[in-house]
């Protein structure tokens, strides 16, 4: 069965069709990339997967499951775990505060448990030790709003690996990044999915995916251009003219 | 020494309403200009129950839930609209508690609701207001370090993001309004029966704003520093008496005066002077 299916996916913004019927599944244990030129509609199906947008029409399946109307807290808890695109740190808190509230995931789940508990130490371990598996444990109690934009790509990571996902949507984790970080980042990735962690990545960095994915998918103009093996998808004409497209615009 | 147990009692009165406000809108980020309208629905249900022969501890214990249960509801309006409209919405809670209490003839409309049976004498209530206090300032320190507390403060930073680390932001505005109202009404209970009478021009908007000032002066998310704003702004009045007539004025000026300067009001002053953090 597949863990995670979109069936017939839309979602409309006025008149611009972000997404338009894009079925796409996800098997346990695949690490599949998800492409496209700037404004394809990735990040828009990624937040139809996880709920934060509704779909106008279609249906989100996890496991056979119908979770379309399902809140953003209650998938999580299943275990679906995202990155944001653009940044979204709790500011306020230190690097190892922001992984330490995923990592409590059990007993932040309901409030009033949550107020019965004061203990932090075993969360803290745990951000501490994604902390240091990412590589930024040297500022885990630096303020978030401290720290370069490397350093809080890296941490949206580790605060997505601390909810123990079994599925972990990834919006453009690479970028921000040096060459160097990027690779390494990359190798965990295939470090993550290799240790029974369901991966779908959205990605700008062409070489990285098309190295570590063993299926890709390419959205252009919120509709699904082609899927398969990642070589034979980035040799395909159609393609290549989406992306040439983008740089003739540009 | 009876002028000076009042202002003590009322002072404590005011540490409890802030402290409430403080952990709807401190801890997690929920604006309120409606808070005057709790701490009235705790008074008249306490009242209306005192009067109708309830014990005392009943009565009061009536008040805090009659508070805490429209908190919920309020707290659900809170779902539902941005964050700038809730503060509209707040404030018109506020304002349809006044409209309501005004023209219900079993609230004794304009007059209030006098000769509600007293059971304690000034020392009494002074026991029993500072108990409070302290109970609720006692609680709003645990509320900050638990997981609670930390979860507030991610719904505060960034709901979305709160969301898809599996925190149930709604659970925990919610949660927040409940407590924060719960206590407005245990204030509102014990001031109806130290005073015997209540009238609704005491819940008005005036007063929703003077317990925001006392938040936000002391300092927003400080538990000492709320506790230090609400007791200045009670001793205030009391020594420069033409304060009264200009309540709204002084305090909307110290609010604006605080927000643009110190927004962390007391407590971040003293944060930038001592270098020390308060609770
Ligand atoms: N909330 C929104 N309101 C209006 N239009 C939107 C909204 N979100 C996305 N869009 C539009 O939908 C289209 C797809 O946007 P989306 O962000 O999904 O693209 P993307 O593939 O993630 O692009 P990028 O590679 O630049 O991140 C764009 O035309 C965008 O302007
Ligand atoms: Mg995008």
């Amino acid at each position: 069965m597949m863990l995670l299916a979109g069936e017939r996916l839309s979602i409309a913004f006025g008149g611009v069709h972000a997404v338009e019927d894009v079925s796409l599944a996800v098997a346990e244990g695949e690490l599949v990339g998800l492409i496209g030129p700037n404004g394809a509609g990735k990040t828009t199906l990624l937040r139809l997967l996880t709920g934060i947008l509704a779909p106008d029409s279609g249906r989100v399946l996890f496991e056979g499951r119908d979770i379309t109307r399902m809140p953003i807290h209650r998938r999580a808890q299943l275990g679906f775990a995202l990155t944001h695109q653009i940044v979204r740190p709790f500011r306020d808190m230190t690097l190892a505060e922001n992984v330490m509230m995923a990592a409590a995931g059990g007993v932040t789940a309901r409030p009033w448990r949550a107020l019965a508990k004061v203990d932090a130490r075993g969360a803290r371990e745990r951000a501490m030790a994604l902390l240091a598996r990412l590589g930024i444990d040297d500022a885990a109690d630096k303020l978030a709003r401290n720290v370069p934009l490397g350093y809080l790509k890296r941490m949206q990571a580790a605060r997505a690996l601390a909810l123990e996902p079994r599925l972990l949507l990834l919006d453009e984790p690479l970028a921000g990044l040096n060459a160097a970080e990027a690779t390494r980042f990359a190798d965990l990735i295939v470090e993550l999915n290799a240790g029974g962690i369901t991966i779908l990545l959205v990605e700008h960095n062409l070489g990285e995916v098309t190295r570590i994915a063993r299926r890709l998918l390419v959205l252009h103009n919120g509709s699904l251009l082609a899927e398969g093996e990642p070589r034979a998808v980035m040799a395909r004409q159609d393609v290549r003219d989406a992306y040439l497209g983008e740089e003739a615009h540009a | 020494m009876d002028y000076y147990l009042s202002v003590a009692t009322f002072a404590a009165l005011n540490v409890i309403l802030a402290i409430g406000l403080n952990l709807i809108s401190g801890f997690c980020g929920q604006v309120s200009l409606g808070h005057a309208a709790f701490y009235g629905l705790g008074a008249y249900a306490a009242a209306l129950a005192s009067v109708a022969g309830v014990p005392f501890p009943l009565a009061i214990l009536g008040g805090v839930l009659v508070a805490g249960v429209f908190g919920i509801v309020v707290g659900f309006a809170a779902l539902r609209v941005r964050e700038d409209f809730l503060a509209i919405v707040t404030m018109g809670v506020g304002f349809l508690f006044l409209g309501a209490v005004r023209k219900q003839p079993w609230l004794g409309a304009e007059m209030g609701i006098a000769k509600i049976p007293s059971p304690l004498d000034k020392w009494g209530y002074a026991a029993l207001a500072i108990g409070a206090a302290v109970a609720l300032v006692l609680l709003s320190l645990h509320v900050r370090r638990s997981w609670m507390g930390r979860a507030f403060g991610a719904v505060a930073q960034d709901e979305d993001a709160a969301r898809t680390i599996g925190i149930d932001v709604a659970g925990y505005k919610i949660a927040a309004f409940f407590i924060g109202t719960a206590a407005a009404g245990l204030a509102g209970g014990i001031y109806a029966h130290m005073t015997q009478l209540i009238i609704p021009d005491t819940f008005n908007f005036i007063q929703s704003i003077t317990i925001l000032a006392m938040v936000v002066i002391g300092g927003i998310g400080s538990t000492y520093g709320v506790v230090a704003g609400a007791i200045l702004l009670t001793l205030m009045p009391e020594l420069f008496r033409f304060i009264n007539d200009y309540k709204l004025l002084v305090y909307g000026a110290l609010l604006l005066l605080v927000m643009r300067f110190s927004p962390g009001g007391l407590a971040g002053m003293i944060q930038r002077a001592f270098g020390v953090r308060l609770a």
